[in-house]
């Protein structure tokens, strides 16, 4: 102990402005190793002090992402609870849409969670149509979601796999320090700017090229094409992360025996990074299926069952969005049903997000 | 001889099959880049004549003629400085405590766990938070510029969080250790090594994410709804609009005209994307000079 304060006094004394740093060359004062026991103390405590308050500083900062999640999961959860209690007029089975009159053909419940999960219909008609029947099936919604994030998953599996065999395989590395950086570009662009151009231009090129009486203003093609392209650099990147790092050796021992590149690429690369480019899929559909300013403006606005990539479709996102605009009054079961919709929604991407972060831990394959 | 045609057959498909496929792979870099273009392309067409000094000093209109986008501007810049005040500290704070004090135990890799799975969360899921947590219990239903930078800020939170975690874990351990051996605690090696080295290459990541957080529409669309603002907020407590709804309002008008406002809104959306993004290029090349030397 003896020493260690004999060597803290000494390192502290040195640098302190005021023990005059210049004595230590100015001659044969050996002030500069005086070891003061108090002023040590004092110094060692309030340091202490000031490293303990940090730490609770910095712990607090940590606990606020803690307290975000956790606040996201009580909104969610706690405003469904507050729209599987609300009791609405139903139609009964087949009943046409009109005017619901409880005993006459429909009936006063609750909107059960097994209806909700499994219903087809999704109706929760705003004032003033509140009389209307009602209906909370969330189906067409999930249909909606995953029509559009299925368009953009073939697009962007298609274009983001071939891009990162081409950048990891073929591309020089002067090629590959030019094109990254603009693949990059694309995953920066505003979702706004995205649905823009679904809405305004890409829409309009298809029905040039198919037609206006087969495609609509909306569709889930055109929402689901821009938004593949948008994803496109997040297949990208990450499936080429996985593929560079397959080790060199495996690729020359393919060359050894006369692989061309695109045998060395599909039977031997794609193979060994199978679970980074599976992972990288994952999360970009994940992030489809979450993303909101291209379905809202380009995929329509009107739930519709339909396995129809021509026809329009509201996604889940949409919808939230939709009856955020409307300025719905706090309390009402419309109120709820955003809330209820971000839940089904928020775990849908939990999964896939951790789907995806489990294929790449389980499936790795381990070189050495 | 059969066998030796069979084989120069063979090798001519392997050989014809691997360049029509190095094409193939060519081409999917190529689309991507030239979607990027006709984007870029269609936009500043569009634009075209109607990107002038009226557009951006003029308040939003009925007519498209006479609209503009500075009440947008004004809100966009409110709210991005109030979420960088509130963010930067929290997630250089956060950042600092998972990479220099942390134990290693499970509690630590719950919250590296959870702030990378808030990175997945759909932005428009923070909206709802947002919403019912700000606007409806903090603020009593009041929809003000204060609720939606808080709900950006939580939003870009982590990726503020993990871009600090990378720039701290990025200087050597040695400068660490260094001060360490003379005796530092571990607060004063956080303050006087790592931070100092470590902020350029944070202030990139951060300026990213808040570039990440102006172009944001769906949380600052459930928080805020679409209203139309004819004066430039004075107070965090004002209603508000940002340039990514205006340009939502104004792409979603029927009469083609807008449809060239929206055009001219999305410009300086980009423009404003732009230069943030080369400032944070260039921090993070002056910076990578300074480590090299």
């Amino acid at each position: 102990m003896a020493t260690e304060h004999g060597v803290m006094g000494a390192s502290i004394n040195l640098s302190t402005p005021e023990h005059q740093p210049d004595d230590a060359k100015g001659g044969p004062t050996t002030m500069s190793l005086r070891i003061d026991e108090a002023q040590l103390a004092r110094h060692r405590s309030r340091r202490n002090l000031e490293q303990a308050t940090v730490l609770w500083v910095l712990r607090a900062a940590a606990l606020i992402s803690i307290l975000t999640t956790i606040g996201i999961v009580a909104v969610l959860v706690s405003q469904s609870v507050g729209f599987f209690q609300e009791e609405v007029c139903v139609l009964n089975e087949g009943e046409p849409i009109k005017s619901c009159e409880p005993g006459v053909n429909g009936t006063i419940q609750r909107v059960g969670i097994w209806d909700f999960l499994t219903g087809t219909k999704w109706a929760p008609l705003f004032k003033p149509y509140r009389d209307l029947g009602q209906s909370f099936g969330v189906i067409p919604l999930l249909t909606g979601t995953f029509l559009v994030a299925a368009v953009a998953g073939v697009v962007s599996l298609g274009l983001g796999i071939g891009a990162a065999i081409y950048l990891s395989e073929y591309a020089p590395e002067s090629v590959r320090r030019v094109i990254k950086p603009v693949l990059e570009v694309l995953a920066g662009i505003p979702t706004v700017v995205y649905g823009y151009f679904a809405l305004l231009t890409v829409g309009p090129a298809l029905r040039f090229i198919i037609g206006d009486d087969n495609l609509g203003t909306f569709s889930a093609l055109s929402a689901g094409l821009v938004m593949g392209i948008m994803i496109m650099p997040m297949v990208t990147t990450l499936s080429e992360d996985a593929m560079i790092s397959v080790p060199r050796s495996l690729r020359d021992a393919a060359y050894a025996l006369g692989a061309t590149r695109f045998e060395v690429a599909t039977k031997v690369v794609v193979p060994a990074a199978l679970s980074g480019i599976v992972s990288s899929f994952i999360l970009a559909v994940s992030r489809a299926v979450g993303e909101t300013m291209i379905v809202y403006l380009a995929a329509g606005g009107r739930p519709n069952l339909t396995f129809n990539p021509l026809e329009a479709v509201q996604a889940m996102t949409a919808f939230i969005v939709n009856v955020a605009l409307g300025d719905t009054p706090h309390g009402e079961i419309e109120y709820y049903t955003i809330f209820v919709v971000g839940l089904l929604l928020f775990i849908v991407t939990l999964v896939m997000n951790i789907m995806g972060r489990l294929v790449v831990q389980r499936f790795r394959q381990k070189y050495e | 001889m059969a066998i030796q045609t069979q084989r120069n057959t063979r090798k001519t498909y392997r050989l014809a099959r691997d360049n029509v496929f190095a094409a193939l792979f060519f081409g999917s870099v190529v689309v991507g880049v030239l979607v990027l273009a006709w984007l870029l392309i269609e936009v500043f067409v569009d634009s075209i004549g109607w990107l002038d000094w009226q557009f951006l000093t003029s308040y939003s209109s009925r007519y498209p003629d006479q609209a503009g986008i500075l009440a947008p501007i004004a809100g966009t810049f409110w709210v991005i400085i109030l979420t960088a005040l509130m963010t930067v500290p929290v997630g250089i704070a956060t950042a600092v405590y998972l990479e220099e004090f942390a134990p290693e135990n499970r509690v630590t890799r719950l919250v590296q766990l959870n702030i990378s799975n808030l990175a997945g969360v759909p932005s428009v899921v923070y909206g709802l938070l947002g919403l019912a947590i700000f606007v409806q219990y903090l603020f009593d239903g009041q929809r003000s510029l204060l609720a939606g930078a808080l709900t950006l800020s939580l939003l870009v939170m982590p990726i503020v969080i993990i871009a600090s975690q990378e720039a701290i874990r990025a200087v050597p351990p040695s400068y660490r250790d260094a001060a360490y051996a003379m005796g530092a605690t571990r607060w004063q090696v956080v303050k006087m090594v790592v931070l100092p080295q470590a902020i350029p290459s944070m202030m990139s990541g951060i300026i990213l994410a808040m570039s990440r957080a102006i172009g944001e529409t769906a949380p600052i669309l459930v928080v805020s709804s679409l209203v139309f603002i004819t004066y430039v907020p004075t107070s965090p407590f004002d209603r508000f609009t940002v340039l990514p709804l205006q340009i939502v309002s104004w792409v979603s008008q029927p009469q083609d005209d807008f449809r060239h406002i929206a055009a001219a809104a999305i410009v300086i959306l980009l423009i404003m994307l732009l230069t943030m993004n080369a400032a944070a290029i260039y921090i993070r090349a002056k910076f990578q000079r300074r480590a090299e030397y």
